[in-house]
Protein backbone atom coordinates (compact mmCIF):
# COMPACT_ATOMS: atom_id res chain seq x y z
CA UNK A 1 0.00 0.00 0.00
CA UNK A 2 2.95 2.46 0.85
CA UNK A 3 4.31 2.25 -2.33
CA UNK A 4 1.12 2.47 -4.66
CA UNK A 5 0.58 5.60 -2.20
CA UNK A 6 4.21 6.94 -2.99
CA UNK A 7 3.13 6.53 -7.06
CA UNK A 8 3.20 10.23 -7.15
CA UNK A 9 6.83 10.71 -6.01
CA UNK A 10 8.55 8.51 -7.69
CA UNK A 11 12.45 9.59 -8.16
CA UNK A 12 13.91 8.77 -11.35
CA UNK A 13 15.93 6.03 -10.27
CA UNK A 14 12.53 4.23 -9.27
CA UNK A 15 11.15 5.21 -12.83
CA UNK A 16 14.21 3.55 -14.34
CA UNK A 17 13.56 0.13 -12.13
CA UNK A 18 9.86 -0.03 -13.11
CA UNK A 19 10.84 -0.06 -16.48
CA UNK A 20 9.52 3.20 -17.04
CA UNK A 21 12.36 3.55 -19.89
CA UNK A 22 11.25 1.49 -22.45
CA UNK A 23 7.56 3.45 -22.64
CA UNK A 24 7.50 5.36 -25.51
CA UNK A 25 6.63 8.41 -23.99
CA UNK A 26 6.56 11.86 -25.74
CA UNK A 27 10.23 13.54 -24.54
CA UNK A 28 8.11 16.55 -22.69
CA UNK A 29 5.57 14.02 -21.32
CA UNK A 30 7.97 12.05 -19.36
CA UNK A 31 9.98 14.93 -18.67
CA UNK A 32 7.20 16.47 -16.56
CA UNK A 33 6.29 13.07 -15.27
CA UNK A 34 9.13 13.32 -12.62
CA UNK A 35 8.13 15.19 -10.30
CA UNK A 36 11.38 16.54 -9.10
CA UNK A 37 11.55 18.22 -12.48
CA UNK A 38 8.25 19.33 -12.26
CA UNK A 39 9.24 21.06 -9.43
CA UNK A 40 11.98 22.91 -10.17
CA UNK A 41 10.03 24.06 -13.41
CA UNK A 42 7.64 25.38 -10.57
CA UNK A 43 9.91 27.20 -8.85
CA UNK A 44 11.21 29.11 -11.90
CA UNK A 45 7.96 29.64 -13.89
CA UNK A 46 5.98 30.77 -10.63
CA UNK A 47 7.56 34.36 -10.22
CA UNK A 48 6.98 34.97 -13.74
CA UNK A 49 3.56 33.67 -13.61
CA UNK A 50 2.74 35.70 -10.59
CA UNK A 51 3.88 39.16 -12.07
CA UNK A 52 2.16 38.50 -15.20
CA UNK A 53 -1.02 37.73 -13.48
CA UNK A 54 -0.15 41.02 -11.68
CA UNK A 55 0.53 42.68 -14.57
CA UNK A 56 -2.42 41.80 -16.44
CA UNK A 57 -4.79 42.56 -13.26
CA UNK A 58 -3.65 46.47 -13.09
CA UNK A 59 -4.22 46.62 -17.15
CA UNK A 60 -7.31 45.16 -16.75
CA UNK A 61 -8.69 46.85 -13.94
CA UNK A 62 -7.61 50.57 -15.15
CA UNK A 63 -9.53 49.03 -18.41
CA UNK A 64 -12.70 48.39 -16.29
CA UNK A 65 -12.61 51.59 -13.94
CA UNK A 66 -11.78 54.04 -16.94
CA UNK A 67 -12.04 53.18 -19.93
CA UNK A 68 -15.34 51.13 -20.15
CA UNK A 69 -18.12 52.62 -20.18
CA UNK A 70 -21.34 52.35 -17.73
CA UNK A 71 -24.37 50.38 -19.45
CA UNK A 72 -27.47 53.01 -20.40
CA UNK A 73 -29.69 50.17 -18.65
CA UNK A 74 -27.37 48.61 -16.22
CA UNK A 75 -25.69 51.55 -14.70
CA UNK A 76 -22.20 50.78 -13.07
CA UNK A 77 -23.47 47.37 -12.50
CA UNK A 78 -22.19 45.83 -15.28
CA UNK A 79 -18.69 46.17 -14.05
CA UNK A 80 -19.66 42.80 -11.77
CA UNK A 81 -19.82 41.01 -15.85
CA UNK A 82 -15.63 41.70 -15.88
CA UNK A 83 -15.44 39.43 -12.36
CA UNK A 84 -18.89 37.02 -13.38
CA UNK A 85 -17.75 36.05 -16.95
CA UNK A 86 -14.00 35.14 -16.51
CA UNK A 87 -14.99 33.70 -13.41
CA UNK A 88 -17.49 31.18 -15.03
CA UNK A 89 -15.09 30.56 -18.19
CA UNK A 90 -12.45 29.29 -15.68
CA UNK A 91 -15.35 27.07 -13.46
CA UNK A 92 -15.76 24.98 -16.59
CA UNK A 93 -12.46 25.29 -18.08
CA UNK A 94 -11.06 23.94 -14.58
CA UNK A 95 -13.38 20.98 -15.29
CA UNK A 96 -12.42 20.26 -18.87
CA UNK A 97 -8.86 20.66 -17.34
CA UNK A 98 -9.42 17.57 -14.70
CA UNK A 99 -10.69 15.63 -17.87
CA UNK A 100 -7.70 15.43 -19.66
CA UNK A 101 -6.03 15.05 -16.44
CA UNK A 102 -8.52 12.12 -15.64
CA UNK A 103 -7.63 10.67 -19.18
CA UNK A 104 -3.74 11.22 -18.77
CA UNK A 105 -4.41 8.85 -15.25
CA UNK A 106 -6.55 6.10 -16.43
CA UNK A 107 -5.14 6.00 -19.91
CA UNK A 108 -1.44 7.12 -19.53
CA UNK A 109 -0.71 6.45 -15.86
CA UNK A 110 1.08 9.56 -16.06
CA UNK A 111 2.30 10.67 -12.14
CA UNK A 112 1.58 14.19 -12.34
CA UNK A 113 -2.09 14.08 -13.67
CA UNK A 114 -3.85 13.09 -11.02
CA UNK A 115 -2.11 15.38 -8.66
CA UNK A 116 -3.21 18.05 -11.79
CA UNK A 117 -7.00 16.77 -11.24
CA UNK A 118 -6.57 17.14 -7.45
CA UNK A 119 -5.17 21.19 -7.54
CA UNK A 120 -7.85 21.90 -10.14
CA UNK A 121 -10.86 20.78 -7.92
CA UNK A 122 -11.35 23.16 -5.58
CA UNK A 123 -9.74 26.11 -7.49
CA UNK A 124 -12.80 25.18 -10.39
CA UNK A 125 -15.05 25.19 -7.42
CA UNK A 126 -14.24 28.22 -6.23
CA UNK A 127 -14.24 30.11 -9.19
CA UNK A 128 -17.95 28.24 -9.95
CA UNK A 129 -18.74 29.77 -6.01
CA UNK A 130 -17.44 33.58 -7.65
CA UNK A 131 -19.29 33.23 -10.80
CA UNK A 132 -22.83 32.44 -8.55
CA UNK A 133 -21.87 35.21 -5.79
CA UNK A 134 -21.03 37.95 -8.11
CA UNK A 135 -24.48 36.42 -10.97
CA UNK A 136 -26.59 36.78 -7.45
CA UNK A 137 -25.38 40.17 -6.88
CA UNK A 138 -25.59 41.20 -10.41
CA UNK A 139 -29.14 40.00 -10.28
CA UNK A 140 -30.26 41.49 -7.41
CA UNK A 141 -30.76 45.56 -8.81
CA UNK A 142 -31.20 43.84 -12.67
CA UNK A 143 -34.08 41.29 -11.83
CA UNK A 144 -34.79 42.27 -8.09
CA UNK A 145 -34.24 38.87 -6.77
CA UNK A 146 -30.38 37.64 -5.75
CA UNK A 147 -31.60 34.42 -7.22
CA UNK A 148 -33.60 33.23 -10.21
CA UNK A 149 -33.57 29.82 -11.99
CA UNK A 150 -32.14 31.67 -14.74
CA UNK A 151 -30.83 28.55 -17.05
CA UNK A 152 -27.13 29.61 -16.95
CA UNK A 153 -27.31 29.81 -13.03
CA UNK A 154 -28.98 26.70 -12.28
CA UNK A 155 -26.41 25.08 -14.70
CA UNK A 156 -23.97 26.67 -12.98
CA UNK A 157 -25.29 25.41 -9.49
CA UNK A 158 -25.25 22.34 -10.34
CA UNK A 159 -21.64 22.12 -11.82
CA UNK A 160 -20.63 23.26 -8.19
CA UNK A 161 -22.56 20.82 -6.55
CA UNK A 162 -20.54 18.22 -9.08
CA UNK A 163 -16.93 19.88 -7.69
CA UNK A 164 -18.41 19.43 -4.15
CA UNK A 165 -19.19 15.64 -5.12
CA UNK A 166 -15.66 15.35 -6.44
CA UNK A 167 -14.24 17.10 -3.65
CA UNK A 168 -16.34 14.77 -1.37
CA UNK A 169 -14.52 11.85 -2.62
CA UNK A 170 -11.20 13.23 -3.05
CA UNK A 171 -11.56 13.11 0.42
CA UNK A 172 -13.48 9.76 1.63
CA UNK A 173 -10.01 8.37 0.50
CA UNK A 174 -6.94 7.72 2.35
CA UNK A 175 -4.54 6.64 -0.90
CA UNK A 176 -4.46 9.36 -2.76
CA UNK A 177 -3.33 7.46 -5.69
CA UNK A 178 -6.35 5.01 -5.49
CA UNK A 179 -8.47 7.89 -5.04
CA UNK A 180 -7.28 9.51 -8.09
CA UNK A 181 -8.26 6.55 -10.56
CA UNK A 182 -12.09 6.40 -8.96
CA UNK A 183 -12.13 10.81 -9.44
CA UNK A 184 -11.29 10.55 -12.82
CA UNK A 185 -13.70 7.87 -13.47
CA UNK A 186 -16.65 10.22 -12.05
CA UNK A 187 -14.65 13.20 -13.85
CA UNK A 188 -15.44 11.66 -16.95
CA UNK A 189 -18.64 10.54 -16.53
CA UNK A 190 -19.49 13.90 -15.32
CA UNK A 191 -17.62 15.43 -18.40
CA UNK A 192 -19.99 13.60 -20.49
CA UNK A 193 -23.22 14.42 -18.82
CA UNK A 194 -22.58 18.23 -18.07
CA UNK A 195 -23.40 18.87 -21.82
CA UNK A 196 -26.86 16.78 -21.62
CA UNK A 197 -27.39 18.87 -17.83
CA UNK A 198 -26.65 22.20 -19.57
CA UNK A 199 -29.21 20.91 -22.68
CA UNK A 200 -31.78 19.37 -20.38
CA UNK A 201 -31.32 22.76 -18.27
CA UNK A 202 -32.17 24.83 -21.16
CA UNK A 203 -35.23 23.08 -21.90
CA UNK A 204 -36.61 23.28 -18.70
CA UNK A 205 -36.02 26.94 -18.24
CA UNK A 206 -37.49 27.74 -21.63
CA UNK A 207 -40.94 25.82 -20.60
CA UNK A 208 -41.33 27.41 -17.53
CA UNK A 209 -40.14 31.25 -18.00
CA UNK A 210 -40.09 33.03 -21.93
CA UNK A 211 -36.39 32.88 -22.73
CA UNK A 212 -34.16 36.30 -23.48
CA UNK A 213 -34.82 37.15 -19.56
CA UNK A 214 -31.26 38.03 -19.69
CA UNK A 215 -28.76 38.75 -22.33
CA UNK A 216 -25.49 40.09 -22.09
CA UNK A 217 -25.81 43.58 -22.96
CA UNK A 218 -28.13 42.87 -25.69
CA UNK A 219 -27.16 40.42 -28.55
CA UNK A 220 -23.83 41.73 -28.82
CA UNK A 221 -21.32 43.34 -26.96
CA UNK A 222 -20.01 46.87 -27.80
CA UNK A 223 -15.81 47.07 -28.45
CA UNK A 224 -15.70 49.24 -25.87
CA UNK A 225 -16.71 46.59 -23.65
CA UNK A 226 -15.05 43.82 -25.00
CA UNK A 227 -11.49 44.94 -24.51
CA UNK A 228 -11.46 45.08 -21.11
CA UNK A 229 -13.64 41.90 -21.19
CA UNK A 230 -10.78 40.04 -22.32
CA UNK A 231 -7.95 41.85 -20.57
CA UNK A 232 -9.99 40.52 -17.24
CA UNK A 233 -10.44 36.73 -18.97
CA UNK A 234 -6.52 36.76 -19.63
CA UNK A 235 -5.83 38.13 -15.98
CA UNK A 236 -8.02 35.90 -14.11
CA UNK A 237 -6.92 32.80 -16.42
CA UNK A 238 -3.12 33.56 -15.36
CA UNK A 239 -4.47 33.49 -12.04
CA UNK A 240 -5.48 30.33 -12.23
CA UNK A 241 -2.29 29.27 -13.68
CA UNK A 242 -0.39 30.54 -11.31
CA UNK A 243 -2.99 29.04 -8.59
CA UNK A 244 -3.09 26.01 -10.29
CA UNK A 245 0.88 25.15 -10.43
CA UNK A 246 1.42 26.30 -6.44
CA UNK A 247 -1.28 23.82 -5.69
CA UNK A 248 0.20 20.99 -7.31
CA UNK A 249 3.33 21.92 -6.11
CA UNK A 250 1.75 22.14 -2.74
CA UNK A 251 0.41 18.35 -3.53
CA UNK A 252 3.33 16.83 -4.36
CA UNK A 253 4.83 17.78 -1.36
CA UNK A 254 2.11 16.22 0.69
CA UNK A 255 2.54 13.42 -1.15
CA UNK A 256 6.06 12.77 0.02
CA UNK A 257 5.36 14.32 3.45
CA UNK A 258 2.38 11.27 3.48
CA UNK A 259 4.96 8.77 2.04
CA UNK A 260 7.86 9.50 4.78
CA UNK A 261 5.27 9.18 7.47
CA UNK A 262 4.21 6.03 6.07
CA UNK A 263 7.99 4.76 5.99
CA UNK A 264 8.73 6.41 9.48
CA UNK A 265 5.87 4.56 11.00
CA UNK A 266 6.78 1.31 9.48
CA UNK A 267 9.87 1.51 10.36
CA UNK A 268 8.77 2.28 13.90
CA UNK A 269 6.82 -0.62 13.86
CA UNK A 270 9.19 -3.37 12.65
CA UNK A 271 11.52 -1.62 15.45
CA UNK B 1 -21.28 -17.41 -20.42
CA UNK B 2 -25.57 -17.15 -20.86
CA UNK B 3 -25.92 -19.49 -18.27
CA UNK B 4 -23.68 -17.27 -15.70
CA UNK B 5 -25.61 -14.23 -16.54
CA UNK B 6 -28.76 -15.87 -16.10
CA UNK B 7 -27.46 -17.80 -12.99
CA UNK B 8 -26.50 -14.37 -11.25
CA UNK B 9 -29.94 -12.79 -12.31
CA UNK B 10 -31.50 -15.25 -9.94
CA UNK B 11 -29.41 -15.36 -7.35
CA UNK B 12 -29.68 -11.65 -7.27
CA UNK B 13 -33.57 -11.52 -7.82
CA UNK B 14 -33.95 -14.08 -5.23
CA UNK B 15 -31.25 -12.08 -2.35
CA UNK B 16 -32.67 -8.50 -3.10
CA UNK B 17 -36.68 -10.65 -2.14
CA UNK B 18 -35.35 -12.53 0.97
CA UNK B 19 -32.73 -10.37 2.47
CA UNK B 20 -34.73 -8.12 5.20
CA UNK B 21 -37.38 -7.07 2.60
CA UNK B 22 -34.72 -5.25 0.36
CA UNK B 23 -37.18 -4.68 -2.83
CA UNK B 24 -39.86 -3.72 -0.60
CA UNK B 25 -38.21 -0.94 0.92
CA UNK B 26 -37.91 1.77 -2.09
CA UNK B 27 -41.57 1.27 -1.84
CA UNK B 28 -42.09 1.94 1.44
CA UNK B 29 -40.09 5.04 1.12
CA UNK B 30 -42.09 6.52 -2.10
CA UNK B 31 -45.35 5.96 -0.15
CA UNK B 32 -43.43 8.02 2.49
CA UNK B 33 -42.32 10.93 0.39
CA UNK B 34 -45.77 10.91 -0.72
CA UNK B 35 -47.58 11.33 2.35
CA UNK B 36 -45.38 13.82 3.82
CA UNK B 37 -45.45 16.30 0.51
CA UNK B 38 -49.39 17.14 1.18
CA UNK B 39 -48.53 18.00 4.69
CA UNK B 40 -45.81 20.40 3.81
CA UNK B 41 -47.99 21.99 1.17
CA UNK B 42 -51.56 21.37 2.59
CA UNK B 43 -54.11 19.59 1.70
CA UNK B 44 -55.45 21.48 -1.94
CA UNK B 45 -56.63 18.85 -4.15
CA UNK B 46 -56.60 21.01 -7.21
CA UNK B 47 -52.48 22.26 -6.15
CA UNK B 48 -51.40 18.63 -5.45
CA UNK B 49 -53.49 17.73 -8.80
CA UNK B 50 -51.34 19.89 -10.78
CA UNK B 51 -48.10 18.80 -9.51
CA UNK B 52 -48.66 15.28 -8.25
CA UNK B 53 -46.22 14.31 -11.48
CA UNK B 54 -43.52 15.99 -9.99
CA UNK B 55 -44.23 15.03 -6.65
CA UNK B 56 -44.17 11.48 -7.91
CA UNK B 57 -41.01 11.72 -9.89
CA UNK B 58 -39.34 13.05 -7.08
CA UNK B 59 -40.43 10.34 -4.53
CA UNK B 60 -39.76 7.82 -7.40
CA UNK B 61 -35.96 9.20 -7.53
CA UNK B 62 -35.40 9.56 -3.73
CA UNK B 63 -36.46 5.95 -3.56
CA UNK B 64 -34.05 4.92 -6.31
CA UNK B 65 -31.10 6.74 -4.39
CA UNK B 66 -32.01 5.00 -1.13
CA UNK B 67 -31.68 1.42 -2.39
CA UNK B 68 -28.88 2.14 -4.65
CA UNK B 69 -25.97 1.64 -1.92
CA UNK B 70 -27.29 -2.31 -2.12
CA UNK B 71 -26.60 -2.81 -5.14
CA UNK B 72 -22.93 -3.63 -5.14
CA UNK B 73 -22.29 -2.86 -1.36
CA UNK B 74 -23.79 -6.30 -0.16
CA UNK B 75 -21.58 -8.19 -2.69
CA UNK B 76 -18.54 -6.43 -1.64
CA UNK B 77 -18.70 -7.24 1.78
CA UNK B 78 -18.71 -11.09 1.40
CA UNK B 79 -15.96 -10.81 -1.36
CA UNK B 80 -18.78 -12.09 -4.21
CA UNK B 81 -17.26 -9.23 -6.20
CA UNK B 82 -13.79 -9.87 -5.74
CA UNK B 83 -14.83 -13.28 -7.67
CA UNK B 84 -16.92 -11.57 -10.07
CA UNK B 85 -13.93 -9.38 -10.84
CA UNK B 86 -11.98 -12.66 -11.20
CA UNK B 87 -14.44 -14.61 -13.11
CA UNK B 88 -14.36 -15.32 -17.02
CA UNK B 89 -17.89 -13.44 -17.92
CA UNK B 90 -16.79 -9.54 -18.50
CA UNK B 91 -17.24 -7.40 -15.70
CA UNK B 92 -19.40 -4.85 -17.83
CA UNK B 93 -22.04 -7.71 -18.73
CA UNK B 94 -22.18 -8.94 -14.61
CA UNK B 95 -22.85 -5.25 -13.72
CA UNK B 96 -25.54 -5.44 -16.40
CA UNK B 97 -27.19 -8.13 -15.17
CA UNK B 98 -26.45 -6.98 -11.64
CA UNK B 99 -28.05 -3.52 -12.69
CA UNK B 100 -30.86 -5.25 -14.33
CA UNK B 101 -31.83 -7.49 -11.14
CA UNK B 102 -31.58 -4.52 -8.97
CA UNK B 103 -34.19 -2.75 -11.25
CA UNK B 104 -36.71 -5.66 -11.28
CA UNK B 105 -36.32 -5.71 -7.48
CA UNK B 106 -36.78 -1.86 -6.75
CA UNK B 107 -37.51 0.02 -9.58
CA UNK B 108 -40.19 -2.09 -11.21
CA UNK B 109 -41.87 -2.15 -7.85
CA UNK B 110 -41.88 1.66 -7.82
CA UNK B 111 -43.34 2.09 -11.16
CA UNK B 112 -46.26 0.11 -10.60
CA UNK B 113 -47.12 1.45 -7.61
CA UNK B 114 -46.86 5.27 -8.89
CA UNK B 115 -50.37 5.64 -10.40
CA UNK B 116 -51.34 3.52 -7.50
CA UNK B 117 -50.29 6.47 -4.50
CA UNK B 118 -50.79 8.71 -7.42
CA UNK B 119 -54.92 8.37 -6.04
CA UNK B 120 -53.53 10.07 -3.04
CA UNK B 121 -52.77 13.03 -4.81
CA UNK B 122 -56.16 13.25 -6.93
CA UNK B 123 -53.86 12.53 -10.72
CA UNK B 124 -55.51 12.70 -13.08
CA UNK B 125 -55.94 9.30 -15.38
CA UNK B 126 -54.25 10.72 -18.70
CA UNK B 127 -51.24 11.90 -16.20
CA UNK B 128 -51.06 9.09 -14.05
CA UNK B 129 -50.80 7.04 -17.73
CA UNK B 130 -47.86 9.13 -18.67
CA UNK B 131 -45.92 9.01 -14.94
CA UNK B 132 -46.30 5.12 -15.31
CA UNK B 133 -44.90 4.98 -18.56
CA UNK B 134 -42.25 7.90 -18.05
CA UNK B 135 -41.29 5.90 -14.89
CA UNK B 136 -41.21 2.81 -16.79
CA UNK B 137 -38.43 4.45 -19.58
CA UNK B 138 -36.76 6.55 -16.71
CA UNK B 139 -35.76 4.11 -13.75
CA UNK B 140 -33.86 1.99 -15.97
CA UNK B 141 -31.10 5.14 -16.55
CA UNK B 142 -31.95 6.08 -12.83
CA UNK B 143 -30.35 2.68 -11.82
CA UNK B 144 -27.62 2.74 -14.57
CA UNK B 145 -26.21 5.97 -13.45
CA UNK B 146 -26.48 5.05 -10.05
CA UNK B 147 -24.48 2.11 -11.01
CA UNK B 148 -21.71 4.35 -11.81
CA UNK B 149 -21.89 5.88 -8.35
CA UNK B 150 -22.44 2.53 -6.07
CA UNK B 151 -18.96 1.19 -8.20
CA UNK B 152 -16.84 4.45 -7.43
CA UNK B 153 -17.99 4.59 -3.64
CA UNK B 154 -18.14 0.82 -2.66
CA UNK B 155 -14.39 0.86 -1.59
CA UNK B 156 -15.47 3.35 1.04
CA UNK B 157 -16.73 2.23 4.29
CA UNK B 158 -19.20 4.37 4.14
CA UNK B 159 -19.86 5.21 0.43
CA UNK B 160 -23.46 4.64 1.49
CA UNK B 161 -23.74 7.88 2.45
CA UNK B 162 -21.44 9.75 -0.30
CA UNK B 163 -23.50 7.59 -3.26
CA UNK B 164 -27.19 10.06 -3.68
CA UNK B 165 -24.47 13.14 -3.29
CA UNK B 166 -21.99 12.00 -6.30
CA UNK B 167 -25.56 10.63 -8.38
CA UNK B 168 -28.03 13.03 -7.64
CA UNK B 169 -26.49 15.43 -10.47
CA UNK B 170 -25.77 13.51 -12.98
CA UNK B 171 -29.56 12.25 -12.81
CA UNK B 172 -31.14 15.70 -13.62
CA UNK B 173 -31.60 15.42 -17.20
CA UNK B 174 -33.18 12.54 -16.27
CA UNK B 175 -35.99 13.66 -13.64
CA UNK B 176 -35.79 17.26 -16.25
CA UNK B 177 -36.96 14.96 -18.96
CA UNK B 178 -39.33 12.28 -17.06
CA UNK B 179 -41.38 15.13 -15.17
CA UNK B 180 -41.70 17.52 -18.41
CA UNK B 181 -43.13 14.98 -20.40
CA UNK B 182 -45.51 13.30 -17.98
CA UNK B 183 -46.20 17.01 -17.74
CA UNK B 184 -46.74 17.26 -21.52
CA UNK B 185 -49.23 14.45 -21.72
CA UNK B 186 -51.74 16.38 -19.79
CA UNK B 187 -51.02 20.41 -20.15
CA UNK B 188 -48.85 21.00 -22.64
CA UNK B 189 -47.09 22.80 -23.75
CA UNK B 190 -44.80 20.57 -26.24
CA UNK B 191 -46.26 17.60 -27.38
CA UNK B 192 -45.57 14.49 -25.58
CA UNK B 193 -43.31 12.73 -27.74
CA UNK B 194 -40.70 15.23 -28.23
CA UNK B 195 -39.56 14.97 -23.91
CA UNK B 196 -40.13 11.66 -24.15
CA UNK B 197 -38.24 10.50 -26.93
CA UNK B 198 -35.23 12.57 -25.28
CA UNK B 199 -35.80 10.13 -22.23
CA UNK B 200 -35.43 7.05 -24.16
CA UNK B 201 -32.15 8.80 -25.76
CA UNK B 202 -31.00 9.29 -22.00
CA UNK B 203 -31.54 5.74 -20.75
CA UNK B 204 -30.39 4.18 -23.78
CA UNK B 205 -27.03 6.39 -23.36
CA UNK B 206 -26.66 5.98 -19.66
CA UNK B 207 -27.37 2.06 -20.86
CA UNK B 208 -24.24 2.25 -22.81
CA UNK B 209 -21.84 4.39 -20.53
CA UNK B 210 -23.18 2.73 -16.71
CA UNK B 211 -21.94 -0.55 -17.26
CA UNK B 212 -18.40 0.53 -18.96
CA UNK B 213 -17.59 3.34 -15.77
CA UNK B 214 -18.81 1.07 -13.52
CA UNK B 215 -16.38 -1.60 -14.62
CA UNK B 216 -13.80 0.90 -15.31
CA UNK B 217 -14.30 2.44 -11.43
CA UNK B 218 -14.02 -1.01 -10.20
CA UNK B 219 -11.18 -2.30 -11.97
CA UNK B 220 -9.21 0.57 -10.91
CA UNK B 221 -10.80 0.95 -7.03
CA UNK B 222 -10.71 -2.85 -5.76
CA UNK B 223 -7.06 -4.08 -4.43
Amino acid sequence: MSADGARGVCGPAALRAKGYDNMTYPMALIDLANPSRFLGLAERALPWLAGATALVFAVGLYLVWFVAPDDYQQGATVKIMFVHVPAAWLGMFAWALMSVAALGTLVWRHPLADVAARAAAPIGASFTFLCLVTGALWGRPMWGAYWVWDARLTSMLVLLLMYFGILALWHAFDDPARAGRLVAVLTLVGAINLPIIKFSVDWWNTLHQPASVFRLGGPTIAPSLLWPLIAMALAFTLLFATVQIAAMRNEILRRRVRSLRIRAAQAAQEA
Amino acid sequence: MRGACAALLARDLRLAVRVGGGALIGVLFFLAVVTVTPLALGPDLALLRRIAPAILWLAALLAGLLTLDRLLAADYEDGSLDLMLMARTPLELVLLVKAAAHWLATGLPLVVAAPLFGLLLDIEPAAAAAVTLTLAVGTPALTLIGLVGAGVAVPLRRGGLLLPILVLPLAIPVLVFGVSAANAAVVGPVPFGVPFAILCALTLASLAVGPLAAAAALRHGME
